[in-house]
C-alpha cells in the first residue's frame, strides 16, 4: 500500500509521516467541570456558569460521566487505562478563556498506550498506534467579523469535556489519515462517546506532518491546528508533505511550526513558529484531587461497551455472507447497523428463512434504495420515515412474487411519502402485480391481434420485438403484470 | 447597652435564649460599636440595614423556639467570602466593585445557622500580606496599642480587619482565611483566638481564591468555646469543592471540655528561633508548664523541615496565586482599563497594572517565574518535594505526641508602616505558622499573655488531621489557665 503514499521529489522518493491529535467532544450533558448544559446551538452564552465564566471563587468539580467516556473509548481502543491520573493547568491569556488556564492532562493522561486497526480501500489493513487519551476542557469561541472595532466572546463552549485521541506518527498517507479518522469516529459514535460530528466541530484533528527518505529518521514536523473534516485533513496533509519536499529539494530546512489549513485555497499558512511558543506553565490543577479509577468501575465501563465496529463487521462477513464492501458500510455508523439488524430480523421472520439467506437482498435494499432516498431528502438513518418493519414487509411482497421490482419502487416512494405499510398502499393503488394467468392471456390475446404485423415479423425470425411485446403487455395492465409470467405465457402465444 | 459588646459570643446566645436582650438590641449595640470604630478602618463594606433584618428575624425564630445555633449573632465576614448581592472586594482596586450574584460554601452555612453579617472586613489585598498594608481600601489599624504610645500598629494579616474588630470588640466573632498564618498570625497580634481547621474541613466554594491548596476558613473570635461554636458552623462537606472533606462534622461545642489529661505535647526544638524574644521563649515554656499542670506530658520533639518551610510556601503559594489570579483581566467583571485603540493585551496589561497593588504583582511575577519553562524543576517541584518532607516531619513527630505547641509569631503587632519596605521581614511573620498550612493541619493561635509594652502574645497548638478537638482543648486549657483577659484600651471614637 505505501508504494501510494512515495512523493516522487526531483531528488528521489520521500514518504510522509503523519500522526493525528484527535480531539472529541464528549457526550455529556453537562460540562467536564460544571453543571451548565452542552448542546450544540444555544444562543451565545445561555450556556454558562458561573464556574465556566471563571467567576471569583467558583471551582471546578469533575463530571464523572466524562472520564467514563474517556474510559469507554479508551477500551474501545485496546488502550490501558491509567488508574491514577492528574488535571494540570495550561496557562494562558485569551479573551475566550476564562480563568485563564485550560484544566488539562499533560503529564498524567487517563487513558495509556492502545491501537487502532484500519481499513484500507484495496482490502489491506494498518494498525495505528495510539499514545494516550486524556480529557480537557475547551476553550470559548472569539468572534471577530461582528463588529468592525468590536470582538464577541462565546462562552458556550467553554468548559465543554473534550478527549484529545493521540495517534503515534504510524500513518503514512492521505488514505491512511482518512481511514484512520473514519474509523475513529465509527467506534465513538458506535459507544455513545462522541457524536463524530464535524461540522459542527464535535470531532476535530490537529494532523502532525513530517517527511522523510524512506527508512531514514523522522523529519521535522509542523502542525496543522483544527482541520474539521476527513477531506479537508487529506487535502491538507497532501499539499503540506508536498510543501515540505519543495522545501528540502531546494536546499531550505523545515522549522517546526504551528500551521493553519484554509480550505478555499487548499493550502497550508503559517500561524507561529516553535519560538513564538507560549510558555504554558503547566502544573497540577490544586482545585482537583488526582483521578482514581477502581477496578469495579473499569469493570463497569467495560460491560457496557456494545459490539464495536470492526467485530459486528467480521461477523456481518462471517456469519450473513456479506460483502466487505456491505459489511463496511453498514457498521460506518452504529445507528444503521442498528437498524440494518432490525430490518434483518424482521426479514428473516416475515419470510420464514434464515438471516443468512436474506442478508444480502437485505443489505442491498438498505444500501441502494433507503440511503438513495433518504440522502435526497437530506434525512438521517433516525428520521427515516420508513421502519425496519415496513421495510421488511415490502421485502417480503417482493420475495413473495406480489410485487415486482418497478413496483416495489412505486410503493416505496408512496411509503416515503405517507408512511404507510407497503401492503395497505398496494391494496389501495392497484399495485400488486399480476399473477392470474388467465388475465394475462386475455391480455397478450389483445395484444397480438393489435399488432398484427409485428406478429408475422417476429415470427419471420426478428426476435428483437419480444421485449416489445412485453412493454405492449406491461402497458396493458399498467405496469402489474408479474413480468415472468408475462415472459412465459407470451413466448406460448407467439409459437 | 456597650455592654453587651462585651459578651462572648457564647455568652450572647445564652442571653439571647433566656430573653435578657433582644438580637435587634445586640446587633444594634455592635453597630453603633462599628460607627464608633471608623478610625480602625477594619470594614470595607458596612450593612447595617441587612444585619438588623437579620436580627429581626432572628428574634421571630427565637420567639417561635426555632432559633438556629448563631441566631442574632453579629458576625463579620473577611471581604474574601463572596456574598451574594454584596460587594465583595478581596480588598482589592480589580473588584471594586464586584457583587456577586452566589454566597459563599461558608457565609452560606453561617446565614443558614441565623447570624446577622454586619460588614465585609478588610484584610491584605487578595489575603497576601501578613500586616493588613496591603489593602487597596488602606491599612487596618489595630486597637491595641503599645504601653505609653500612641504610635499606630498593625493588626496582623491577612485577617486583620477580622482580628481587629473582633478585639475591638466591633463583632462577635468573624470569618477569617488562612493560607500560611493569616488566622493565626493577626490573632496573636490582637489577643484572641483563632483556628484554622484541617484542609478540607470548611468549602472554598466562593472564597477568592489566593493559594487552593492551602486556602482555608475558619473562625475568630475571643474564646476558644466561641470559636468551637463558629467552626461547628463553617464546617461541612460541600460537592461544590472538590478538596471538601466527606466527614461528619462533631459537636465541638458541646464536645470542648480543655481536658488535656494524658495528651502528650510536642515542644519542637527547631521552633526556638535564633534571636527569639526572651519574652515570647518565657511564654512558650509557661504554656509547656501549663499543659503539663493540666495534665498532659511535655515531650522534645523535632520537625527537621521547619526552617525550609518559609521558602517553601514563598514558591508555592505565589506559583498558585499567579494561575489563580488570571481570571482578572476585566474581560466578565471587575476592573477592565482600556486604552485608546489598544489590544487586547494592552487591556490586559492596562487592567492589571491599575487593579493589583505591588505585594500582588510581586507575587504574581514570583509564581509566574518558579512555573517557567526552565524554572520549573528547580523551584515549584523541589518545594512540591520538601512539601512531603515537612508533612512527613508531622507524621512522624505524631508518633510520639499528640499535639504540638509553639508561639504563633515571632514577635508581637509592630509599628504600621515599619516593615512595609522589605518584603523579607513581612514574610518571617509566617515562619510559625506556615509549616502547619503546608502540611494541613489544623492549628489554632490562642492569647497567652501580654509582652513588656502591654501587647499580646499568642500561643499555637498543632494537632492531628481532623483533631480539631484536641486542638481546642489544649488552647482551652492554656486560656484557663492563663487567665487572658486584657482588651485594648478604647482611644477610638472619642465623643
Amino acid at each position: 500500500m505505501s508504494t501510494g503514499a512515495i512523493i516522487e521529489g526531483r531528488t528521489g522518493p520521500w514518504e510522509m509521516v503523519l500522526g493525528l491529535e484527535v480531539h472529541a467532544q464528549v457526550i455529556s450533558k453537562s460540562k467536564l467541570f460544571s453543571g451548565a448544559a452542552t448542546a450544540f446551538g444555544a444562543e451565545p452564552n445561555a450556556q454558562v456558569s458561573f464556574v465556566d465564566a471563571a467567576f471569583p471563587g467558583m471551582l471546578p468539580v469533575l463530571n464523572g460521566e466524562c472520564v467514563r467516556q474517556a474510559v469507554r473509548t479508551g477500551l474501545a481502543l485496546g488502550c490501558t487505562i491509567n488508574r491514577w491520573s492528574r488535571f494540570d493547568r495550561k496557562n494562558y491569556f485569551y479573551a475566550d478563556l476564562p480563568a485563564g488556564y485550560q484544566i488539562s492532562q499533560y503529564q498524567h493522561p487517563v487513558v495509556g498506550e492502545g491501537a487502532l486497526e484500519i481499513a484500507l480501500e484495496d482490502g489491506s489493513t494498518r494498525t495505528v498506534g495510539i499514545e494516550r487519551i486524556h480529557l480537557e476542557q475547551d476553550a470559548g469561541k472569539s468572534i471577530h467579523d461582528l463588529n468592525p472595532e468590536l470582538s464577541y466572546v462565546d462562552l458556550n463552549r467553554a468548559g465543554v469535556a473534550l478527549m484529545e485521541i493521540v495517534s503515534k506518527p504510524d500513518m503514512r498517507s492521505p488514505e491512511e489519515a482518512g481511514a484512520y479518522v473514519a474509523t475513529l469516529r465509527a467506534i465513538l459514535r458506535a459507544i455513545g462517546a462522541c457524536d463524530g460530528n464535524m461540522q459542527e466541530g464535535s470531532l476535530r484533528a490537529d494532523v502532525n506532518v513530517s517527511v522523510r527518505r524512506p527508512g531514514a529518521p523522522f523529519g521535522t514536523r509542523c502542525e496543522i491546528k483544527n482541520v474539521n473534516s476527513i477531506r479537508f485533513i487529506q487535502q491538507a496533509v497532501a499539499f503540506e508533505a508536498r510543501r515540505q519536499v519543495a522545501i528540502l529539494e531546494t536546499g531550505g530546512t523545515i522549522h517546526q511550526e504551528t500551521r493553519l489549513f484554509d480550505p478555499d485555497r487548499g493550502e497550508t499558512r503559517s500561524l507561529r513558529s516553535k519560538e513564538d511558543a507560549h510558555d504554558y506553565r503547566y502544573f497540577p490543577d490544586p482545585d482537583l484531587l488526582p483521578l482514581e479509577l477502581s477496578e469495579a468501575f473499569i469493570e463497569e465501563c467495560r460491560a457496557s461497551l456494545p459490539e464495536l465496529p470492526a467485530a459486528r463487521r467480521m461477523r456481518y462477513e462471517a456469519e450473513l455472507g456479506l460483502s466487505p464492501y456491505l459489511a463496511r458500510l453498514l457498521t460506518a455508523d452504529m445507528e444503521q447497523s442498528v437498524w440494518f439488524e432490525a430490518l434483518l430480523a424482521e426479514t428473516a421472520a416475515r419470510q420464514g428463512r434464515p438471516a443468512r439467506e436474506v442478508a444480502e437482498k437485505a443489505a442491498n435494499w438498505m444500501t441502494g434504495e433507503l440511503f438513495g432516498a433518504l440522502n435526497r431528502l437530506g434525512l438521517g438513518i433516525g428520521q427515516s420515515p420508513v421502519s425496519p418493519a415496513q421495510a421488511a414487509a415490502l421485502l417480503a411482497m417482493v420475495a413473495d412474487g406480489t410485487l415486482s421490482g418497478p413496483l416495489a419502487r412505486q410503493v416505496f416512494e408512496l411509503m416515503l411519502e405517507t408512511g404507510e405499510d407497503p401492503a395497505a398502499i398496494a391494496e389501495a393503488r392497484g399495485l400488486k402485480q399480476v399473477s392470474d394467468t388467465g388475465a394475462l392471456e386475455a391480455a397478450i390475446a389483445e395484444v397480438l391481434a393489435a399488432h398484427a404485423a409485428k406478429v408475422a415479423e417476429y415470427r419471420a425470425g426478428k426476435d428483437k420485438l419480444f421485449g416489445f411485446f412485453v412493454g405492449q403487455v406491461m402497458k396493458a395492465t399498467g405496469g402489474r403484470a408479474n413480468p415472468a409470467l408475462v415472459n412465459t405465457l407470451l413466448r406460448q402465444a407467439l409459437g | 447597652m456597650t455592654a453587651l459588646t462585651e459578651l462572648s459570643l457564647c455568652a450572647m446566645r445564652e442571653g439571647l435564649g433566656r430573653g435578657d436582650f433582644s438580637a435587634r438590641e445586640l446587633v444594634a449595640a455592635h453597630l453603633a460599636a462599628i460607627e464608633a470604630a471608623r478610625e480602625l478602618n477594619a470594614f470595607i463594606t458596612e450593612t447595617p440595614d441587612l444585619a438588623l433584618a437579620a436580627a429581626d428575624a432572628a428574634d421571630a425564630a427565637l420567639a417561635r423556639g426555632e432559633a438556629g445555633p448563631l441566631a442574632g449573632i453579629p458576625l463579620g465576614i473577611k471581604d474574601l467570602f463572596c456574598t451574594e448581592g454584596v460587594r465583595t472586594t478581596a480588598a482589592s482596586r480589580i473588584l471594586a466593585d464586584f457583587r456577586p450574584p452566589y454566597e459563599s460554601g461558608v457565609t452560606a452555612r453561617l446565614k443558614a445557622a441565623g447570624a446577622a453579617f454586619v460588614g465585609k472586613l478588610n484584610l491584605d489585598e487578595f489575603a497576601m500580606g501578613s500586616s493588613n498594608e496591603t489593602s487597596a481600601f488602606g491599612p487596618v489599624v489595630s486597637p491595641w496599642r503599645a504601653r505609653g504610645s500612641n504610635a499606630p500598629l498593625v493588626p496582623g494579616g491577612s485577617s486583620g480587619g477580622s482580628a481587629a474588630a473582633v478585639a475591638a470588640r466591633l463583632v462577635a466573632g468573624a470569618t477569617g482565611t488562612d493560607t500560611g498564618g493569616s488566622i493565626r498570625q493577626p490573632a496573636a497580634f490582637t489577643g484572641i483566638c483563632g483556628i484554622k481547621p484541617t484542609y478540607g474541613r470548611c468549602s472554598r466554594y466562593g472564597i477568592v481564591a489566593f493559594a487552593s491548596s492551602l486556602d482555608q476558613a475558619g473562625p475568630m473570635a475571643r474564646t476558644v468555646a466561641d470559636c468551637a461554636l463558629l467552626l461547628e458552623a463553617m464546617a461541612g462537606h460541600d460537592p461544590r469543592d472538590a478538596t471538601s472533606l466527606e466527614e461528619p462534622v462533631p459537636a465541638w461545642s458541646q464536645l470542648l471540655s480543655g481536658d488535656i489529661r494524658g495528651r502528650r505535647i510536642g515542644v519542637p526544638r527547631e521552633y526556638r528561633l535564633e534571636g527569639m524574644s526572651a519574652d515570647l521563649d518565657a511564654l512558650w515554656q509557661a504554656g509547656a508548664a501549663w499543659l503539663r499542670d493540666a495534665g498532659a506530658e511535655i515531650v522534645d520533639i523535632s520537625l527537621p523541615h521547619t526552617m525550609e518551610a518559609l521558602p517553601t510556601y514563598y514558591i508555592l503559594a505565589p506559583a498558585e496565586a499567579s494561575s489563580n489570579l488570571a481570571r482578572y483581566d476585566g474581560v466578565r467583571f471587575g476592573l477592565r482599563v482600556m486604552p485608546e485603540c489598544g489590544s487586547l493585551a494592552d487591556m490586559y496589561c492596562a487592567t492589571r497594572a491599575a487593579g493589583f497593588g505591588a505585594e500582588v504583582k510581586r507575587r504574581i511575577m514570583l509564581g509566574t517565574y518558579v512555573l517557567s519553562a526552565g524554572y520549573y524543576d528547580a523551584y515549584y517541584l523541589k518545594a512540591q518535594k520538601v512539601r512531603a518532607l515537612i508533612m512527613r516531619d508531622f507524621e512522624t513527630a505524631f508518633g510520639t505526641c499528640d499535639l504540638i505547641l509553639t508561639p504563633s509569631a515571632p514577635t508581637a503587632a509592630f509599628a504600621l508602616g515599619g516593615k512595609v519596605s522589605d518584603p523579607i521581614a513581612m514574610y518571617l511573620n509566617d515562619v510559625f505558622t506556615v509549616p502547619a498550612s503546608l502540611a494541613g493541619l489544623p492549628a489554632m493561635s490562642v492569647p497567652a499573655g501580654l509582652d513588656p509594652q502591654g501587647l499580646p502574645l499568642g500561643l499555637q497548638v498543632i494537632g492531628r488531621p481532623l483533631d480539631e478537638l484536641g486542638v481546642l482543648d489544649a488552647a482551652r486549657a492554656i486560656e484557663r489557665a492563663a487567665g487572658f483577659a486584657a482588651a485594648p484600651a478604647r482611644w477610638w471614637g472619642a465623643a
